[in-house]
């Protein structure tokens, strides 16, 4: 028992094992998914979230020591950010028509996103620090944590918040807008982006490039445009 | 694809010093893909003779497959701090019930009040100019 507790010992300790187990549970929840043909349910993100969280409950594993493994996937976020400049100057031509109809559909979806979130959840009587933390919750995690720390907000809770209406977003996405029989990918990809950041834009790009295109520049000019209209809205409120 | 990712980390480390330094409340690394958008018109404007100067996985296509490889997995960098959010989900439990309505109704709502203004800028838009894509 003592050499395998002090070989557990050492390898929970590197980040060797947690980028492991990140790296195969990911290989394994995208071979569900693809099992179930891209089904919105079957979202690699929740299903890995759920594989890993499981293996540190059992393990006992706190999530800072997880977390020493799995940075190096987490760094790839910037890089992978920057990287959508690719696709977006392969269809700069099909971008810059739809710049109207982008810039409106952004100040349309923002507005709305701000006041039904805070609208909801005055009306469901949720406290003022709670709404403050809901209130940047479309927008890419950094920003959105950023804008609720700087009026007060919990940034911890915003960033789970951020990530759940991620997972909602991109799994509501097809459905949604199969139901209303949109088939303009340029349409669905921005709505993703601006209601869903990162985990949408992740979505749409395995659903096709247009809409994960579009997905992109919807993600980038929300976290703009909510960056100044969060602080007006709740101001007007409190 | 090492100059590629070194391309793609300076873009990043650019972006980031401009909004740190100049307090604009947008990511770094959307000011990076700005930038490495700048970079792929000026590389294929040919106007500075870039392509002559540049390391050869610059230009001769492997930027864009590492670009594609990053995007084609976006999904799997998010799990790191979706693990997190699986371990304070304690900050939910008091409010969670009200918390998941808010979630869901404002995502629907922000999808569909989105897509619905796009068409309908569409629609407008191309029946002005009848020679617009579909």
């Amino acid at each position: 028992m003592g050499g395998d507790f002090s070989l557990w010992v050492y390898l929970a300790r590197t980040p060797l094992l947690w980028l492991t187990v990140t790296l195969t549970a990911y290989v394994l929840a995208d071979r569900i998914a693809a099992a179930t043909g891209r089904h919105p349910i079957a979202n690699p993100v929740l299903i890995t979230v759920v594989l890993v969280g499981s293996v540190l409950a059992v393990s006992g594993t706190p999530y800072p020591t997880y977390f020493e493994g799995a940075q190096f996937v987490h760094f790839l976020l910037g890089p992978a950010t920057v990287v959508l400049a690719m696709p977006l100057y392969e269809r700069r031509a099909t971008v810059a028509r739809a710049l109207v109809p982008m810039l409106a559909a952004l100040a349309a979806g923002a507005a709305t996103t701000l006041a039904v979130v805070i609208g909801l959840a005055g009306l469901l009587d949720l406290p003022q620090p709670i709404v403050i933390s809901l209130a940047p919750k479309s927008v890419t995690s950094g920003v959105a944590m950023g804008i609720s720390e700087a009026l007060g907000g919990d940034p911890t809770l915003t960033a789970i918040l951020v990530i759940l209406t991620g997972i909602i977003g991109a799994i509501l996405v097809t459905p949604l807008m199969d139901a209303l029989q949109i088939r303009d990918m340029r349409a669905r990809g921005f709505a993703a982006g601006l209601a869903a950041h990162g985990i949408g834009t992740a979505r749409a790009f395995q659903v096709s490039e247009v809409a994960g295109t579009f997905a992109g520049i919807a993600m980038g000019l929300n976290a703009f445009l909510t960056a100044i209209l969060a602080p007006l809205a709740l101001h007007l409120l409190y | 694809m090492i100059a590629s990712l070194a391309l793609i980390l300076v873009a990043q480390l650019v972006g980031e010093i401009v909004a740190r330094g100049a307090g604009i409340p947008v990511p770094g690394p959307v000011i990076g893909m700005g930038l490495m958008f700048a970079f792929l018109l000026v590389r294929d404007g040919g106007q500075l003779g870039l392509a002559r100067i540049l390391p050869k996985p610059l230009t001769d296509g492997t930027l864009e497959s590492t670009a594609r490889g990053l995007l084609m997995n976006l999904s799997l960098m998010f799990v790191p701090a979706g693990v997190g959010v699986v371990g304070r989900l304690d900050l939910l439990w008091a409010q969670g019930f009200k918390l998941a309505i808010v979630l869901l109704v404002s995502t629907a709502l922000s999808l569909l009040v989105t897509v619905l203004v796009f068409r309908a800028v569409v629609v407008l838009v191309e029946r002005r100019r009848p020679d617009g894509e579909a």
